[in-house]
């Protein structure tokens, strides 16, 4: 079952034993889900969608907000800003799409700008989980609490859900670190079989795990792989070392208005976050690996 | 506590001087000031929400919160500076009584409908300036759709959009489902009544005409 489909199961399945929980859609989503008392969708309208979550959360309710990343993130900016921060209440944003899973939308439906925009507002916690079991974990978490967070399907997943909160080690090495960030687990593990690099694994992002980055990276060398806008973590993995002479490649969906149709894969594969990819941006990066 | 003793309609006009130190006040705040007695004075009860949404010229606001004794006398002198809690657009995590930040234009009615969707009564003020901003129309398009009958909105009409057009603000809402009283927006029994004028199966629109 992909993680969408697990988001609304798992959803619907919560609905009657939290009587707080309240979920607001604009259209996309409406099928999946139950009709409920507390399911509202207000049609195709995301700027509204936003102000209801945030009138809901003042009532004390505990909103989960949905939809495409860009009709979710960017069309209703102000309103995620001003409804939900400066009002201070929160609600669970939940997006699906990712960066390019919508491919054969266009540039439309794809939304690889959505964890800068949104780390860029004070207050957000942002889960990229890589596989629909982290997914599910993550979002009954969020329920219990009343802060602002971002949940990023993919219908992109590694092999296996990774346990464990924040920055987990995988494989130690005094060399170079190579973080992974959710579903880029995957061919990240694929590109550094043969490789003497360390692997972390990251399934939220913010707020980034200074301390534990500090302690996994032993050497001078980081490789941060993020399935959205390259370098969107850079400026937290330099806070982070700020006191150590340290080098960061910094690998994701490059900026550009990227007009490719065609499949997932594809756009992955173009963007260079395939394994092949991956390990031809290490051996650029890293002497030892070419 | 002589600051919290509750002032009358009278009281206004230095209470907004306090804030500004004129005697000339704000075209902007002074448009609002007669609904918000209104609201204040006669209409909202004690469970109900009063949304600011046009928050632009907010000392007629914070006059009548004082007056009702929700916001401190004190407050009310150094409006603007920097350790004020009162400035040009009000910030519910600062103010005594302010249910929602506002400033930005169109954000209160769509936070309005979703505090109504849960039974509270809200009651929203907007300006007919505001309108122009088309994040309202989500949310008088919405609300009138499903027959939210616990949201009244209020909009000043003073003519203040740029492409004002007399009338077109109550035809709209009428359109789209609501039930609609146009009232002189001076007169405090003609607004009482209009407010009194809602349905139980449909959002309420009280346009209160002002002239500039």
């Amino acid at each position: 079952m992909s993680m969408r489909q697990r988001f609304y199961r798992a959803a619907a399945d919560v609905l009657d034993d939290e009587p707080r929980l309240a979920i607001v859609l604009a259209d996309i989503g409406a099928s999946q889900l139950p009709k409920h008392p507390r399911v509202f969708n207000v049609g195709i309208r995301e700027q509204l969608m936003i102000g209801v979550a945030a009138g809901l959360a003042l009532e004390g309710y505990r909103p989960i907000v949905h939809s495409y990343t860009p009709f979710l993130v960017e069309r209703p900016y102000e309103q995620v800003k001003l409804d939900l921060g400066h009002q201070d209440v929160g609600a669970i944003l939940v997006s699906t799409g990712a960066s390019y899973d919508a491919s054969s939308e266009g540039r439309t439906h794809q939304a690889p700008e959505d964890v800068g925009l949104l780390s860029a507002l004070p207050g957000w916690t942002i889960h990229v989980p890589g596989h629909p079991d982290e997914m599910e974990r993550l979002l009954v978490q969020s329920l219990a609490g009343d802060d602002r967070v971002y949940i990023r399907l993919t219908e992109e997943s590694n092999h296996a859900p990774v346990h464990g909160d924040g920055l987990v080690v995988l494989r130690e090495s005094d060399g170079p670190l190579v973080l992974a960030v959710g579903p880029t687990l995957g061919p990240v593990l694929a590109a550094t079989a043969d490789l003497d690099v360390g692997v972390a694994y990251l399934a939220t992002v913010r707020p980034f795990p200074a301390g534990a980055l500090r302690a996994a990276a032993r050497g001078t060398d980081v490789v941060l792989v993020e399935p959205y806008l390259a370098g969107t973590s850079a400026a937290e993995v330099s806070r982070a070392l700020v006191d150590r002479p340290h080098r960061l490649l910094a690998l994701g969906v490059p900026k550009g208005e990227f007009r490719h149709y065609g499949e997932p894969e594809e756009h992955r594969a173009a963007h260079m976050l395939d394994a092949d990819g991956i390990r031809r941006s290490l051996e650029g990066f890293l002497p030892a690996a070419a | 506590m002589a600051t919290l003793t509750p002032l009358g309609y009278d009281d206004l006009p230095r209470l907004l001087t306090l804030q500004t130190g004129d005697e000339k006040h704000d075209w902007s705040s002074l448009s609002t000031i007669d609904v918000l007695w209104v609201l204040y004075d006669r209409v909202l009860g004690p469970d109900d929400r009063f949304l600011l949404s046009k928050g632009h010229g907010p000392t007629a606001y914070f006059a009548v919160l004082a007056a009702k004794g929700l916001l401190p006398l004190d407050d009310l002198t150094g409006f603007g500076t920097f350790d004020s809690r009162l400035g040009h657009h009000p910030d519910r995590m600062l103010v005594p009584g302010v249910e929602i930040s506002s400033g930005s234009l169109g954000h209160g009615l769509p936070i309005g409908v979703g505090m109504a969707l849960t039974g509270r009564r809200v009651y929203c003020l907007v300006g007919d300036g505001e309108l122009d901003e088309g994040s309202n129309w989500e949310a008088v398009q919405w609300a009138g759709r499903i027959g939210l009958a616990t949201l009244t909105v209020v909009a000043i009409d003073n003519g203040s959009s740029t492409y004002h057009w007399p009338g077109g603000i109550e035809r709209r809402f009428e359109l789209e489902g609501w039930s609609v009283v146009v009232a002189d927006g001076r007169d405090h029994d003609v607004l009482e009544a209009a407010f009194a004028a809602s349905t139980d199966d449909r959002p309420h629109l009280v346009v209160a005409e002002v002239r500039r």
